[in-house]
């Protein structure tokens, strides 16, 4: 599902939110049809709810490995980190979302281009058994070709089940990977679209002019996957 | 645009160079993958180097340089005496410098150690005065650690929760430690220098393990480190992953020993290995293990590059700098036991002079980045080498403290520059 809106029209915040960065004002999160409360990343974690920062929010000066275990590294008797489970485990997330454009996980961070850092984010998120992965404007800072790579990538994320919400003002990229597009202006759901059965102009449309239900600055914003 | 295509192109060939050999296969292609030749070991280890990941290597140039040079301007410089002296001499600098690599490490700045260094000198003095409550020596040490260590976290407690910048918080720490070593030192003596009458202390910097003792420490780095390296291979090759090829082990393990072997043999001619130098080893080692292989090393190194996204991964980031300014306090207070073991004494000028840029020129010299996130523990040892090489040297060639003083900071500089350099050699091969 793709969430798209101009600057301003509420998709970060709702996914902020969502996460539990910031609390709602009104509203529940239903999540797996039951409502849930969600107070931190780390509760978004424990359901299997994982986002991908527009930063992407790697250490550049830490190797592929210990980026995608930060803050959940494995260790052995407590204390001493699993280097060689964790490469495996690594490995093979990198391997099952067939991401071959990196020589080795064990290169720093630092010495990869914008797609392959992408594409460690992702992966990274996917590692823990998620079952949504939400990525904020994911090919923003990108090349053609790496862009490419990305939304090629995020096909295979929605093909293994996953639920994917993808956040862009770019509604090239959101046509070419999404099934759903959902559109925020100020605050409010004021379109939903199957990807198939719309085209661009109307989208364009409820983006700039969609209908408002009630006065902007009420958001009452319904997560699903 | 351009550079965009660049990209593209460069992330085709690699991807086609890989997917060949690294698409997930059965065992023996996994095996196939692990059997990395020297060829190739040395060929990753120089793209690395290339690409700004200097390690270790611009020291080592720099200290066989710096002997070099001192061996052939004074007779005496290559003697075991020197040697051994010069082996005191770094013992206190490097033992600080290791608590400011951690520092350095989260992209912080401690520059209260010297005078940490000293009220932890100065307080096990006191305490060890046999007019006032002459205390058992482990019990002076311990107090003396366990204050250096609660100034580290007040320091930290302030830069966290008031959000003030570690430079300025730790500048007023400067100040008021200097202080309390003066009240310190000039209300239980009028001369102002209080010598210590304490056997095992003064032994801490002026004793010298007997020639077997020597050699038995010798053989427990080099046996240590060689099967450190080779179990980390085997788990490593057993789980299909990239190891280190035996032949590079055995190289460095030799290396190592000949390195090791010669020093114990030079040293022995004279009275011995310092006591001091295994204490600092040992420091080394624990400090060096933590740094790189545990949870807490992997999150300093993580604050250090990213703070916010450490943060965002659920790492509790002002613990971590707590921790690391209370091992800069406890590490300060060592080298400062240290100090006042090795001067039999400790002064109203003790932590002052040049101590606390040596400490930290020493950090940075061995490779501590001061943008945070890269540098090993080891860079404390290494540092304060060259530096006590430069002053030892100096010395012995009889040049004036202003000399020394602008030689040093040539050196420093030389440091900072390739630290730059490198940082920006890193980004080039990464950028977008």
């Amino acid at each position: 599902m793709a969430l798209v809106g101009d600057n301003g029209a509420g998709k970060s915040t709702l996914i902020k939110s969502v996460v539990g960065i910031h609390p709602f004002d009104e509203g529940e999160v239903r999540f797996e049809g039951k409502p849930v409360s969600i107070h931190g990343p780390r509760d978004a974690a424990r359901l299997g709810i994982e986002v991908v920062y527009q930063d992407l929010a790697l250490a550049d000066n830490l190797d592929v490995v210990a980026n995608m275990f930060l803050g959940r590294e494995r260790t052995r008797i407590g204390v001493m980190l699993d280097e060689s489970s964790m490469e495996h485990a690594a490995r093979e997330t990198l391997d099952s979302l067939s991401v071959t454009s990196l020589r080795s996980v064990r290169q720093i961070v630092a010495g990869l281009s914008g797609g392959q850092r992408q594409a460690v984010a992702v992966a990274k998120a996917v590692m823990w058994n998620s079952k949504l992965v939400i990525l904020d404007e994911p090919t923003a800072a990108l090349g053609v070709a790496q862009t490419r790579q990305v939304l090629d990538l995020v096909r295979r994320l929605a093909e293994r089940g996953l639920g994917v919400v993808i956040v862009s003002h770019n509604l090239h990229d959101i046509f070419e990977c999404a099934d759903r597009i959902t559109v925020l202006r100020l605050g409010q759901r004021v379109a939903q679209f199957e990807t198939a059965t719309t085209n661009q102009e109307e989208v364009v449309h409820a983006i700039t002019a969609g209908k408002l239900t009630h006065v902007p600055g009420m958001a009452d914003a319904a997560a699903e996957a | 645009m351009t550079t965009e295509q660049h990209d593209a192109a460069s992330e085709v060939e690699v991807g086609a160079g890989v997917s060949a050999t690294e698409l997930p296969g059965d065992d023996g292609e996994r095996r196939a993958r692990a059997q990395e030749s020297v060829a190739d070991y040395l060929r990753r280890r120089w793209e690395a180097i290339w690409g700004g990941e200097l390690g270790s290597i611009p020291i080592v140039i720099g200290l066989i340089a710096i002997a070099i040079v001192f061996g052939l301007l004074d007779d005496t410089f290559f003697t075991p005496r020197n040697f051994t002296n010069l082996l005191l001499q770094m013992a206190a600098v490097a033992t600080v410098a290791i608590g400011i690599v951690f520092v350095l490490l989260i992209g912080e700045i401690d520059l209260s150690v010297a005078f940490v260094s000293a009220v932890g000198g100065v307080l096990m003095t006191l305490l060890l005065r046999p007019e006032a409550s002459n205390w058992p020596a482990w019990e002076a040490i311990l107090v003396a650690l366990a204050v250096t260590t609660t100034i580290g976290f007040l320091h930290a407690i302030v830069i966290t929760k008031a959000g003030v910048p570690s430079f300025v918080v730790t500048l007023a720490g400067l100040l008021i430690w200097s202080g309390v070593v003066l009240i310190m030192t000039t209300q239980f003596s009028t001369s102002g220098t209080i010598r210590i009458q304490n056997d095992t202390v003064i032994g801490i910097a002026n004793d010298f393990l007997t020639p077997f003792w020597g050699w038995a420490v010798g053989v427990v780095v080099v046996v240590g480190y060689g099967v450190s390296q080779i179990q980390t291979a085997r788990s490593r090759r057993s789980g299909g992953l990239y190891a280190k090829p035996g032949v590079v082990i055995a190289a460095q393990t030799v290396g190592l020993a000949a390195v090791t072997f010669a020093a114990i043999w030079y040293a022995n001619k004279d009275r011995g290995v310092p006591k001091v130098t295994v204490i600092l080893l040992v420091f080394l080692v624990f400090w060096s293990f933590v740094a790189a292989r545990t949870r807490f090393g992997r999150h300093v190194y993580a604050v250090g590059g990213n703070a916010e996204a450490s943060r965002r991964a659920g790492i509790s980031v002002d613990r971590v700098r707590i921790a690391v300014f209370m091992i800069g306090g406890f590490m300060a207070g060592v080298g400062g036991i240290i100090l006042a073991s090795r001067l039999r004494s400790v002064a109203t000028n003790s932590g002052g002079s040049d101590l606390l840029l040596n400490v930290i020129a020493a950090a940075v010299i061995g490779g501590a980045s001061l943008f945070g996130g890269i540098g090993r523990v080891v860079a404390a040892l290494l540092g304060a080498l060259v530096i006590a090489s430069i002053d030892n040297g100096l010395n012995l060639l009889g040049l004036a403290s202003g000399t020394k003083f602008v030689i040093t900071g040539l050196v420093l500089l030389g440091a900072v520059l390739l630290d730059a350099l490198a940082k920006r050699r890193r980004a080039a091969r990464g950028a977008v």
